[in-house]
């Protein structure tokens, strides 16, 4: 947590690389070239080891994929039945939920960096940084029965009749259908709070490494504190935000307890927030301890391999991103 | 700093593709996890190890404690769910398997160690659960009934066909939120296997199996998943293990059986149902078959056998033996601890029967070892 947030802030501020080791180690003792190999062996273990997993996976949900063709990632049937697999609720659900949490937890997350960083009074800004990095520390099972047991009823009970009946929304296709309370939105609310602390955490960090002689600029122009905040740190550290975020997103890609818990496992898309629904990552959770003919459980591997690209996907944009942070950084 | 990114990279990916991997084992018939989790007996000190169901897992567990104080043989049983359980029999790496539903033609054949007998030890009942705060006597429901709620025709707890069976009950004019388990389970295939009896269009349309394609309703996962459910949520109905639902105070309905008796869920009625399923059988059935919608005035109509899947033929003449002496004691002992536990007893003449057929698996092979 702290480690992703201090990596990402120190690429905010050019960071002068350390002097090349590698030219001292020429011509050392055998002691060093030992200690040489063995630490390059643990670094090549980890990119064979994800190769190795990605290949098996593949290799795994492989008969589904030719079985049912690219159609597998586009139809809704999921029947065991009969054998007839398609992925796409599990996948539109995976894309939604995340979005939601994403607009749930982003304004949040951001201002309380903000406050954390701009405003609050240190006897303030430890403690309350300290509870939002423990946020993450939280196992996502306790998450998911605090989801069952609180959040869930209160979204069935207050929430959702609230847009229904008060804010008559109960004929948009939004908030259509009976209200079981376990549902898209609630799996989208308990997400953002799991992502809360990745996105803030790192906000935090990035704004925190905004140089002190841009906020003097902006206030020697005359700028207002909020008008600093606004015009002269928050673009600095867009990127490094933005970083953040996808950071925050690749958590609730593939967030699994949860979610499952508490977003009534249905393969079927539906325009409805209040509808339950499915994720790639709680399909596979749910289902492959009694996935019995082989069919089901290459369906199962299938999903697997595509939850795997959208991870690496995800992950290759938020590092990508935190390059172009550094490298804007470097311009001031 | 770069560095710290593509570790990043790499461990996020691994973090999913993790829990992915240890799946994959399974695909390959099980022999890797298997491998890797059975513990071998002489390491844990078990006579017999076995793997599957987890619908009977309670029972066993007492039995097995029970058997372990009683005779000094310990039994190490994995509650992996039954599907995991015919893999691992199959592979030969355990000494039994249990099943909620029983294998197929297709499964038996794939097993590697010959012929494998089914042994029913208890009857499970499904109960079905619900959450009407106004209701005061039991609902009452037909097996056609309860097929077209879980099929979406019929959506409202105040609908005509609802009414019509509980007159003078006030019914809310709610949606009916239907639950269901999410993942495969015995509780559903019993369930479905039941729903396909008693509706054409069911049969047709979803089907039976330990997972189906559900019209309607939410999935909760496991038992305790779908219990819970239903009791924080008003208008909620459910299929459920009976013991969850008398664990959790949950009512339960009478539902209609094959001679119009409407029969609430305990384990007399299941015991019933068997005597009466059993009372049309032949003397050399092989045990594998349903016995939702049976015959008999008290039978209720949603119960099913578990059963304990064995080979006939085992090698270790010790372990044959030590195996049908514990079947043995169940069949004698064992069975009158399933009420307490919200499962139905054998009647007394099948489990009569099955202590005599195991005892020929456990002879037979002790003359083959010779």
């Amino acid at each position: 947590m702290t480690d992703v947030s201090s990596a990402i802030a120190a690429r905010a501020t050019p960071a002068t690389p350390p002097p090349s080791a590698a030219s001292r180690i020429e011509g050392s003792s055998r002691g060093d070239r030992v200690y040489r190999w063995a630490t390059t062996g643990f670094a090549l273990l980890i990119p064979i080891l994800l190769t190795f997993i990605a290949w098996e996976v593949f290799a795994a949900g492989w008969p589904a994929l030719k079985r049912f063709g690219f159609s597998f990632f586009f139809t809704s049937d999921w029947d065991a039945v009969n054998e007839h697999f398609g992925a796409a609720p599990a996948i539109f659900g995976t894309i939604v939920s995340s979005i939601i949490a994403l607009v749930l937890a982003t304004p949040l997350a951001v201002g309380v960096a903000i406050f954390l960083s701009e405003f609050a009074p240190t006897w303030v800004r430890q403690p309350v940084a300290f509870l939002v990095d423990l946020l993450a520390a939280i196992p996502s099972v306790v998450y998911g029965l605090w989801g069952i047991l609180v959040m869930v009823p209160m979204l069935r009970d207050h929430v959702i009749p609230f847009f229904k009946n008060t804010l008559h929304l109960g004929d948009t296709p939004l908030f259509s259908g009976p209200a079981y309370g376990p549902s898209m939105l609630a799996a989208g609310c308990i997400l953002a709070i799991m992502v809360l602390p990745y996105i803030s955490a790192v906000t935090r960090e990035v704004l925190a490494a905004v140089p002190r002689s841009q906020r003097e600029a902006a206030l020697a122009l005359g700028a207002t504190r909020w008008e600093m905040i606004w015009d002269a740190v928050l673009p600095f550290a867009r990127s490094g935000i933005i970083g953040g975020i996808i950071l925050g997103l690749g958590r609730a890609l593939g967030e699994t307890m949860a979610v499952t818990m508490v977003i009534g496992n249905r393969h079927e898309i539906s325009a409805s927030l209040i509808a339950p629904g499915y994720t790639m990552a709680s399909v596979i959770a749910n289902e492959f301890s009694e996935a019995t003919n082989d069919v089901h459980v290459s369906a199962l591997m299938a999903i697997g391999a595509g939850l795997l690209v959208v991870a690496i996907v995800v992950n290759a944009i938020a590092r990508w991103l935190v390059w172009q942070t550094g490298r804007a950084g470097g311009g001031q | 700093m770069k560095h710290w990114l593509s570790l990043a990279v790499a461990a996020s990916a691994f973090g999913i593709g993790c829990s992915s991997d240890s799946s994959q084992k399974g695909t390959a018939g099980s022999s890797t996890r298997v491998a890797g989790t059975r513990p071998s007996s002489s390491a844990s000190g078990a006579d017999l190890t076995g793997a599957g169901a987890t619908f009977p897992q309670p029972i066993y567990n007492k039995w097995f404690a029970e058997y372990a104080a009683k005779n000094g043989v310990k039994i190490n049983y994995q509650a992996i769910g039954s599907g995991g359980g015919i893999k691992q029999l199959q592979e030969q790496t355990v000494d039994f398997g249990a099943s909620d539903a029983p294998m197929t033609d297709a499964e038996l054949s794939a097993a590697k160690g010959g012929p494998i007998i089914h042994v029913p030890t208890v009857i499970g009942v499904v109960a079905l659960a619900y959450n009407l705060p106004g209701l005061t006597q039991p609902l009452k429901l037909t097996g056609s009934l309860l097929a077209d709620i879980y099929l979406g025709k019929v959506t409202k707890w105040n609908d005509t066909r609802i009414a019509a069976l509980n007159a003078g009950v006030n019914l809310p004019a709610n949606d009916i939120l239907v639950v269901h388990r999410a993942e495969g389970s015995g509780t559903t295939f019993i369930f479905t296997d039941y729903l396909s009896s008693v509706s054409p269009a069911w049969k047709s349309g979803p089907g039976k199996g330990k997972e189906v394609q559900w019209p309607v309703g939410l999935g909760a996962q496991g038992s305790a998943g779908v219990t819970g459910q239903i009791k924080q949520t008003p208008n909620a109905l459910g299929y459920t293990e009976l013991a969850y639902a008398q664990q959790n105070k949950l009512p339960t309905a009478l539902v209609q059986n094959k001679t119009g008796q409407f029969v609430a869920p305990s384990s007399e009625s299941g015991s019933a149902a068997a005597a009466g399923a059993l009372s049309k059988l032949g003397g050399n059935t092989d045990y594998r078959i349903s016995i939702v919608n049976a015959d008999g005035a008290q039978a209720y109509p949603i119960t099913s056998f578990t059963w304990l899947l064995v080979y006939q033929h085992i090698k270790d003449a010790a372990k044959a033996r030590k195996l049908a002496d514990f079947v043995k004691w169940a069949m004698a002992d064992g069975e009158k601890e399933a009420a307490g536990l919200g499962y139905a007893p054998l009647p007394g003449d099948l489990a009569a029967r099955l202590s005599a057929r195991v005892d020929s698996v456990a002879t037979s092979a002790s003359s083959g070892a010779k």
